[in-house]
């Protein structure tokens, strides 16, 4: 039989019931050495690497997903996955989420939107050889082999004689590793990929069911808070009343640690007490002193120069993003116990491998006496990249000696939390009659900390990359950044500055911002060259795929309705993460509706309509493709209209939900509709992430149209303050008493 | 160390602890009921939203001593006992919707939503656009849209 893009090396590992698997890295192609379907004994085979599906005798069928499901569906869309290849059905597939395993290497790093792209091969490869595997017993059992899989039974010619799969989990099994070749079902004979499928864990999260780290009972771990600086990265000192503190109510123990003061409690309400009766001498943190206006001199500084100035005409613009929080709803939190010579944690973290090593390494461990347990997560969008919540929780527990469940009090979660990196962009295209003759970009921000796996991960593949030893930020810029424009001669250069602030990614790092620059003076380029801006896109854009999708936001959406004065619509594309993507927006700016009353939260421009179109190629699970780009679109709005964080005397004066603006109902688009195109690849692109950028164009787009001016300060209302800041002494609020009374 | 007893979930409880924590942590950290989550500790976000007979309320504004023998709590876990099913019509419509994407919100959005339409109805009216957006609960995914859908789906079925 002859090799085709579909076919694959998988194993079947030597395990009691049947164990099938694939190596991680997108599976190797099965090359000459076998014929498909042949099988051969793997004796040297390195097995502890793979990634594995396991039938169960009571007919599921389990696999532990090396990722993190932080809500972006990923354990559904990877049970699709082996329900397709193994025709068994979906709620019989039973993914939970691996432990720390650091022989994967940098296949355990969930971030990029790359999960989809990253295992849509290796977990089908390991699930059609369970497939050949089963069928092969069943065979046996039947004295036939012409035999067919069906809802998680093989069946005879007829349909007459049936046996589960669970009745063959042993005969399938093999007492030695064995290879084998598979050819993985062509796309079209999917029956449950690319179909629209409801998150498997839905019902767990409607009932309360589903535990996330707080909500897990390990035996003796206590709440736990950390009493924190009143700046950014402070350092405490002295403690000058901690034996009063400690014969407070429920306290069982208050300890200095290298950020903060850390208090153990019967509940998290003794806990948030004592938190705020610490009376700590603190020291300084890097960025005391600093302020919105001091890093945006910074940021001047250190823009790169744009080229000499062409002599044909420009449009030039320059824009500023502040800081946004990383806030997930919820707060950074870890379960450590740590005992002599061993310890345990339980997180929900998206680099396990990177936090199990960094971990061991404070706590003075060999990395394999400690365990790390992914949990489920209350959302990232980046956010848990990084492990400072399990680093903390682990140094209280040695500390102390207890078992500690450790929380972020929400305040130090918005003011000592990450954030996404305050950045400058500047933007200049030339152009000469019709043609557009060059498009340079310079990118300037706060350095974004990829210390979490990502850097290493760019270090192992230096070798691999045509730019050769360039700083990772530069690298990450470079590859995240494509040029979906036939814009002439391309410059794109990303420089960073200062550092001793607390940021990262979050759902995205730079294309929300550059995107939103670029498209903002493409609709200005436009007007400059008199063209109309969807059809100045639509022609200048590279392929067809893109202007596709461009064409149906247009058409679907009502691209150029007349609409009243004070409100408007914008257009905008994005491409990334092998999808492309184009958003419509109509925005109502009229003073009636920016000065609506909204108590204790933030009105402004209301967003009226959003129609989002994407295609990434093949959408495993559409619905929640759809769910994904709604996500990315209440962002957009956020990033260009309502959300910020305001840097004053080295702290961030926004310390929870009250005045950090993110989407709420009163900011939603009525009018929400997402399109998913058919795509006509049969490899799925990225998608978490995806949507942010050509939404938040869009919205500022709009709103450029609207007010007739193109704003240049994101979020726009940054420069207003709709709040009074909560004092940063004692650190976190008292939690108010007469919530009976608003009953 | 006063003893404190009221209801929750249709079973009386009693905890002894100091009268000012707040009902949140007696439910999560004392008694293991931990559907209702942490967000804020201060009524914002509105992800440990409950009921207290029959009324939306944020437990973590709720000191315990403020609870009466003859008060009843009840939190998402008890949602469906309420209407003597295995899923309170909301949860079922939260489902249809697929609604849920990191899920830590879900249980607060959907007690609220439950209080909201029960409102609305005791008022004898539709659930508005205004109602909905009115509504204060914090979803950080953005899952907003469709919660608006199966929030007007359920209405129909309570």
């Amino acid at each position: 039989m002859a090799t085709s893009r579909r076919a694959f090396l998988g194993y079947v590992l030597a395990a009691p019931v049947l164990v099938a698997a694939a190596t991680p890295t997108g599976a190797e192609a099965a090359a000459d050495l076998l014929d498909l379907n042949d099988i051969m004994t793997a004796a040297a085979l390195p097995t502890s690497g793979l990634i594995s599906v396991e039938i169960n005798p009571d007919g599921t069928v389990s696999f532990a997903l090396p990722r993190a499901e932080v809500g972006q569906g990923i354990t559904t869309s990877s049970a699709m996955l082996i329900a397709e290849e193994l025709s068994v059905p979906v709620d019989r597939v039973r993914v939970t989420l691996a432990d720390a395993r650091p022989e994967l290497l940098f296949n355990q790093l969930t971030g990029a939107s790359n999960t989809t792209i990253a295992t849509f091969t290796p977990i089908r490869v390991a699930a059609a050889v369970a497939r050949i595997r089963l069928l092969a017993a069943a065979a046996e059992k039947l004295g036939t082999t012409d035999l067919r899989l069906r809802d998680g039974m093989v069946l005879d010619r007829d349909g007459g004689r049936r046996i589960g799969i669970g009745e063959l989990a042993t005969a399938a099994a093999s007492p030695r590793t064995l290879a084998v070749g598979v050819e993985l079902a062509p796309r079209e004979s999917f029956t449950v990929i690319g179909r629209p499928h409801n998150r498997i864990d839905g019902p767990a999260a409607v009932t309360g069911r589903k535990k996330f780290a707080m909500d897990l009972d390990v035996p003796g771990a206590k709440p736990t808070m950390v009493c924190r600086a009143p700046t950014i990265n402070g350092r405490p000192g002295p403690v000058g009343n901690l034996a009063e503190v400690l014969a407070m109510p429920g306290v069982t123990d208050v300890v200095p640690i290298s950020t903060g003061v850390a208090v153990r409690a019967d509940t998290f309400g003794q806990c948030i007490d004592a938190v705020r009766a610490l009376k700590v001498t603190w020291r300084p943190g890097p960025v005391d002193g600093k302020s919105d206006e001091t890093v945006l001199k910074e940021l001047a500084a250190a823009e790169l120069p744009l080229g000499p100035r062409p002599l044909t005409p420009v449009v030039e613009g320059r824009f500023t993003f502040h800081f946004r929080s990383n806030s997930a709803l919820e707060t950074n939190c870890a379960i450590a116990d740590v005992q002599p010579g061993s310890a345990e944690i339980w997180s929900a973290l998206k680099s396990p491998i990177v936090a199990k090593q960094t971990i061991a390494a404070r706590l003075g461990l060999p990395s394999s006496k400690v365990t790390v347990h992914v949990t489920e997560g209350g959302g990232s969008f980046g956010r848990k990249l990084f492990f400072d919540a399990a680093l903390e929780a682990a140094e209280v527990s040695q500390r102390i000696g207890k078992p500690v469940k450790l929380m972020w009090h929400r305040a130090d979660d918005s003011r000592q939390g990450r954030t996404h990196p305050m950045a400058t962009s500047r933007v200049r295209i030339a152009y000469a009659g019709n043609t557009v003759l060059g498009f340079e970009q310079r990118h300037t921000s706060v350095t974004t900390d990829l210390g979490h796996g990502l850097g290493e991960l760019l270090t192992a593949m230096a070798a691999k990359l045509p730019i050769g030893d360039a700083a990772f930020a530069q690298t990450f810029f470079q590859f995240s950044h494509t040029s979906p424009y036939r814009f002439g001669v391309h410059s794109r250069l990303l420089s960073e500055t200062g550092k001793g602030f607390n940021t990262g990614s979050m759902r995205n790092v730079y294309s929300p911002d550059t995107t939103c620059a670029r498209e903002l003076m493409i609709d200005q380029l436009a007007a400059r060259m008199g063209r109309e801006p969807y059809r100045f896109r639509r022609e200048f854009l590279r392929d067809e795929r893109s202007r596709a999708v461009l064409e149906k936001v247009a058409g679907e959406g009502g691209w150029g309705r007349a609409m009243p004065a004070g409100t408007a619509q914008g257009i905008a594309f994005h491409s990334e993460y092998k999808a492309v993507s184009a958003c419509l927006v109509e925005i109502d700016c009229r003073p009636e509706t920016v000065g609506r009353p909204i108590r204790d939260g933030v009105g402004g421009p209301r967003v009226t309509k959003v129609v989002f179109v994407v295609d990434v190629g093949l959408a495993v699970n559409p619905r929640g493709l759809e769910a994904q780009m709604m996500g990315c679109v209440m962002d957009g709005i956020a990033l260009a209209l309502t959300s910020s964080l305001h840097l004053r005397d080295g702290h961030f004066l926004e310390a929870s939900w009250d005045d950090y603006f993110y989407t709420r109902q009163w900011n939603t688009p009525p009018d929400l509709r997402i399109i998913v195109m058919p795509g006509d690849s049969d490899q799925p692109g990225g998608a978490g992430e995806l949507g942010v950028s050509a939404a938040m164009a869009a919205v500022a787009c709009a709103y450029a149209r609207a007010t007739g001016t193109m704003p240049t300060v994101f979020p726009i209302n940054h420069g207003t303050l709709s709040f009074t800041p909560k004092p940063t002494i004692p650190p976190i609020p008292a939690s108010p008493t007469d919530g009976a009374d608003r009953a | 160390m006063p003893e404190h007893t009221f209801r929750v979930n249709g079973e009386q409880v009693t905890v002894t602890i100091a009268a000012e924590v707040r009902l949140l942590w007696v439910l999560r950290d004392i008694l293991g009921i931990t559907g209702p989550k942490y967000g804020c500790g201060i009524s914002v976000c509105k992800a440990c939203t409950s009921h207290l007979n029959g009324r939306a309320v944020t437990p973590c504004t709720v000191p315990v001593g403020d609870l009466q023998p003859s008060d009843e709590v009840v939190t998402i876990e008890g949602l469906p006992a309420t209407v003597g099913r295995d899923l309170h019509p909301m949860q079922q419509a939260w489902l249809d919707h697929d609604v849920a994407q990191c899920g830590y919100c879900q249980p607060g959005q959907i007690m609220a939503a439950v209080a909201l339409v029960r409102e609305a109805a005791a008022e004898g009216r539709e659930i508005t656009d205004a109602d909905l957006d009115g509504l204060r609960n914090i979803c950080r995914c953005g899952t907003y849209s469709r919660i608006r859908e199966a929030i007007r789906a359920a209405a129909d079925r309570m």
